[in-house]
């Protein structure tokens, strides 16, 4: 026998199901008069500073099907790499964002301010990115990945330092498609699989 | 970030306290869990630090679902319960302020929600969501009604058990976590395969809320205590001091 350890387990996930709307989005699925408004509708409020950007894509099962039910979660820091919270962030930047695949095409937009660089603890900087969260009727347990951007330097960044094959990397890049719009879609499983984290 | 603690790197995820991504039980899982590994990392500030909201936020009657969809004219029909319990992390702490959102069928089993065809009826005053912080000691309460069990396209005849979706925040967005509560002595439980991608037993269980007579009110509701354990944060002495010093 040993002392023993007072470490809790994490209580399990289980999966959001097909009616996550009505619990984190209700006025997305129609229930309006509970709330005054969705819970992260935007990310971002009136004289936010920086680009205003539009992120949009699809989450892709392993059939190649765009998913109809899919609510997305997303967590980025102001344009000057500050997290809300952080002494000096952008009081016009909340951060959160949650967004969910339409109901007949499957395309989700994000619209918000291009996050800057943040630094981490040993002083190395990771390039600008966005933290998402994926979940849906048959995802188990929450999917966690970065949105980077095509149009940044992202030779040095810790995170994609780590994917070994090298292919991979652009799974968690967004592709500039024009002015300030980005285009970045998630496949969960099969060819082009996006680069999921365990973080 | 009141809490310097609020800042720590996050323990890394045991996965064996999850279910399983795949199951061919569970058939939407199959096409839907990603194939090849996780990319294990150390967290960072973006996963360290994470939304947070205010009380201002809630509403009178935000954590009352007997209540709230009718905005207190007429109570949801069905059997009246309260749902209560904590939030800690793994190493023991309390979550304080944090936000719990919930969301279940009605008492005949049936969701509010455009894509729910199943027959049983809608109640007229039963929205079917919630939500509240939790207070200093990571304490949370919820009034509404027990929800009924529910088939389900999946194999042949699948029922959901009664079950309550909980979705919780914590401090940081790598602390994010969406689950279910379900109802001690339910046979659909053991049942259901959405519950048994949980492959450790005593996970299982941990999810199951027993009936809490202590905390219920005579001649009103009876009552379900549910908590929630999220991940903790690394604590170090040597945490705060640059590398080789
Ligand atoms: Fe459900």
């Amino acid at each position: 026998m040993t002392q023993s350890l007072e470490i809790l387990r994490e209580t399990p996930s289980q999966t959001a199901g097909p009616y996550v709307h009505i619990g984190c989005i209700p006025r997305f699925a129609g229930l309006a008069g509970l709330y005054p408004e969705d819970l992260g509708h935007s990310p971002i409020s009136e004289g936010v500073r920086g680009e205003i950007i539009t992120i949009s894509g699809s989450v892709y099962d392993g059939t190649g099907w765009a998913m109809r039910d899919a609510m997305l979660e997303s967590w980025q820091a102001d344009a000057a790499g500050t997290f809300p919270g952080s002494p000096g962030a952008d009081p016009a930047v909340s951060g959160f964002c949650r967004f969910a695949a339409d109901g007949e095409s499957g395309e989700f937009t994000l619209r918000t301010v291009k996050p800057g660089s943040v630094a981490m603890r040993d002083g190395r900087r990771q390039a600008p990115h966005i933290a998402l969260w994926i979940v849906a009727r048959g995802i188990n347990l929450g999917l966690a990945t970065r949105v980077y951007f095509s149009d940044e330097d992202n030779r040095a960044d810790p995170v994609l330092s780590r994917i070994e094959q090298r292919p991979r990397v652009e799974t968690m890049i967004a592709q500039a498609t024009g002015p300030a719009a980005y285009r970045f879609d998630i496949r969960l499983q099969g060819p082009g699989e996006t680069v999921f984290l365990d973080i | 970030m009141d809490d310097p603690y609020d800042t720590a790197p996050l323990i890394p995820r045991d996965r064996t306290a999850h279910p399983v991504a795949l199951d061919v039980d569970y058939k939407t899982s199959v096409t839907r869990s990603p194939s090849l590994p996780l990319l294990s990392l150390e967290s960072t500030l973006t996963e360290e630090s994470g939304p947070r909201f205010g009380h201002d936020l809630i509403g009178a009657l935000d954590n009352n679902l007997i209540l709230n969809w009718s905005q207190g004219a007429a109570p949801a029909i069905g059997e009246r319960i309260r749902v209560h319990g904590r939030v800690l992390d793994e190493i023991g702490r309390p979550v304080p302020e944090t936000l719990i959102e919930i969301w279940q069928a009605n008492a005949g089993g049936r969701y509010r929600h455009v894509k729910d065809t199943y027959f049983a009826p809608l109640d007229p005053n039963f929205g079917g969501c919630g939500r509240t912080l939790t207070d200093a000691e990571g304490r949370y309460e919820f009034l509404t009604i027990r929800p009924g069990a529910y088939p389900w396209p999946n194999r042949g005849n699948d029922w959901r058990p009664m079950h309550i979706h909980f979705s919780v925040f914590g401090h940081a967005f790598g602390q994010r976590l969406i689950t279910q509560m379900y109802f001690e002595g339910d046979p659909l439980i053991a049942r259901c395969p959405i519950v048994t991608t949980i492959k450790e037993k005593s996970q299982i269980d941990r999810l199951v809320a027993p009936l809490d007579l202590a905390a219920s009110k005579p001649l009103d509701y009876l009552a379900y205590k549910f908590d929630i354990v999220l991940r903790g944060r690394r604590q170090s002495y040597f945490e705060n001091r640059p590398e080789g010093m």
